[in-house]
C-alpha cells in the first residue's frame, strides 16, 4: 500500500485536498477511520481485508466537509455509496476526490465522479450465497413463524443506532427516530420500538441501499438487520428490475411506471 | 369470537375515495360501521409509519385507498404511492406482519357502492382472521377486547 500512502501525501502536500479519509490500525485487531490532514498523517494509512467499514459515511459529516476538499479511499461498496450520495446531491466533484481500490487491490484514481460511476457499473450488486440461503429460509416460513423469528432476532436491540451511524445513506440531520412530537418510534429497548425502528430503517433505504453490510458489521449484537435491506434489494429486482446507484437515472422510489404491478390492489 | 368487532382504519385520499365514501353516505348505502376514515390530501402523502402506527394503536385491519391510476388530482401521487405499497407490503410480509390485514384499493368519487363493498369485505375477512393479537401483544395492548357498539 506504499503507492496509496505516496499518493495521499502528494495530494496533501500540493493542497489539492485538505483531508484524506482512509483506514488506520485500531485496537483489538480492528481498523478505524483515519483523517489525514498533514502529509505525515498519511504514514498511518493501511489497507487490508479488515477494512470493512464504509468510509463514505463520513463524507456527509459537517466536521469533515468543513475542512475542505476530501479524498476518499474507496473500495467498490464505498464507490457505490459515493455515487448514490452524489445522485442525492450530497457530494460532488468540487468537494470529493475518489481514490479507488479495485477488487484486485489495485489503486485507481478517478478524475471525476462520472468515471467512478462507469467503474461501479461494471459490477452488479450481488447478495452472497450465505445471506441468500438465509433469505430463502425465512421466506419459506409461515407469516407467524417469520414474526416470531424477527421478534426474537430483534429483541436484543437496544437502539444504539450504530447501524444508522455506520450507514452512508443515513445522513438526515434529523432522523425520524429522533422526533418526539409525535414520537414515531418508542424509545425503550422493547419489541415494539425495535420492530418499528428496523422496519423504518429498511424502508427508508429501499432503492438506495448499496448492500455494503456496514450496518451489520457495526451492530454490537450482530443482529442480522442487513437481511431486511437485502430483501428490499431483491424486491426491487423482482418488481422494478433492480437498480444501480447512478448520477443521472431517476431514483427507484421517486419515480414510477404506469405498468407497475397492481394485482394486489382491489 | 362471536362478539369480536374489528377495528379498521381507512387511509383515504381527499379527491377520490373520500368523496366516494361521501357518495356512499348520500346514496344511503348501508355499510359496516367498523371503519374509521382518515382523510389525506393524496395517497402519495401516506407515510408507512402511519400504517404501522394504526396497528400500534390497536387496529385489526387497514384500508388504504385513493384515485384510480391516471385520475390523481396531483397527476402522479397514486403512482408513487403504488410503488411504495409494493415495497412496504413486501417488507411487512418479510417481517411477518399479516398482509391480509392491509387492503389497498382504488375507489373513485363515483364509486360509492364499491366503497361499501370494500369496507364490508374487509370487515368480514378481518372478522374471520380475528383480532390482531400478535401485534397487540407486542404493542402492550389488552389482547382480549370487550365488544363495543
Amino acid at each position: 500500500m506504499d503507492d496509496l500512502i505516496k499518493r495521499a501525501k502528494e495530494l496533501l502536500e500540493s493542497s489539492r485536498v485538505k483531508v484524506v479519509i482512509g483506514y488506520e490500525n485500531g485496537t483489538d485487531g480492528k481498523t478505524r477511520a483515519l483523517f489525514a490532514e498533514k502529509p505525515g498523517d498519511a504514514d498511518n494509512l493501511v489497507f487490508n481485508s479488515r477494512c470493512i467499514m464504509n468510509l463514505a459515511a463520513y463524507v456527509t459529516k459537517k466536521e469533515i466537509r468543513n475542512k475542505g476538499k476530501m479524498a476518499l479511499i474507496a473500495t467498490l461498496p464505498v464507490m457505490r455509496a459515493v455515487i448514490q450520495l452524489a445522485s442525492e446531491y450530497q457530494v460532488n466533484d468540487d468537494n470529493l476526490l475518489v481514490l479507488g481500490i479495485t477488487p484486485e487491490s489495485k489503486l485507481i484514481e478517478f478524475k471525476d465522479l462520472a468515471e467512478v460511476e462507469k467503474f461501479v457499473h461494471q459490477f452488479q450488486i450481488e447478495i452472497d450465497s450465505r445471506n441468500k440461503e438465509m433469505l430463502d429460509k425465512i421466506e419459506k416460513m409461515t407469516p407467524s413463524e417469520r414474526w416470531d423469528f424477527w421478534i426474537q432476532e430483534l429483541s436484543p436491540c437496544f437502539k444504539c443506532y450504530a447501524c444508522r451511524a455506520a450507514c452512508p445513506m443515513c445522513y438526515c440531520s434529523r432522523c425520524t427516530v429522533d422526533f418526539n412530537q409525535p414520537q414515531w418510534i418508542p424509545v425503550p429497548s422493547h419489541e415494539l420500538g425495535n420492530l418499528e425502528w428496523h422496519i423504518m430503517r429498511a424502508i427508508h433505504l429501499a432503492g438506495r441501499c448499496i448492500d455494503c453490510d456496514a450496518c451489520y458489521n457495526a451492530c454490537p449484537l450482530a443482529i442480522p438487520l442487513n437481511l431486511l435491506t437485502k430483501r428490499m434489494l431483491q424486491d426491487a429486482r423482482e418488481n422494478f428490475g433492480g437498480y444501480q446507484p447512478s448520477l443521472k437515472a431517476d431514483h427507484l422510489m421517486s419515480t414510477f411506471k404506469p405498468e407497475d404491478k397492481d394485482n394486489f390492489i382491489l | 369470537m362471536e362478539d369480536f368487532e374489528p377495528k379498521i382504519v381507512a387511509f383515504v385520499c381527499n379527491w377520490c375515495t373520500y368523496a366516494g365514501a361521501d357518495l356512499t353516505g348520500t346514496s344511503r348505502i348501508k355499510y359496516a360501521s367498523n371503519v374509521r376514515i382518515i382523510r389525506f390530501p393524496c395517497t402519495g402523502r401516506i407515510d408507512y409509519m402511519l400504517l404501522i402506527k394504526a396497528f400500534d394503536e390497536g387496529a385489526d385491519g387497514i384500508i388504504v385507498s385513493g384515485c384510480h391510476p391516471n385520475d390523481c388530482h396531483y397527476t402522479s401521487g397514486n403512482f408513487h404511492a403504488r410503488r411504495r405499497w409494493i415495497m412496504f407490503r413486501a417488507l411487512c410480509n418479510f417481517v411477518g406482519i399479516d398482509i391480509r390485514r392491509i387492503k389497498f384499493s382504488w375507489v373513485s368519487a363515483a364509486e360509492g357502492a364499491k366503497w361499501a363493498d370494500i369496507v364490508n369485505s374487509t370487515v368480514s375477512s378481518i372478522r374471520e382472521l380475528g383480532p390482531y393479537d400478535e401485534y397487540k401483544k407486542v404493542a402492550g395492548r389488552p389482547v382480549k377486547e370487550v365488544a363495543h357498539g
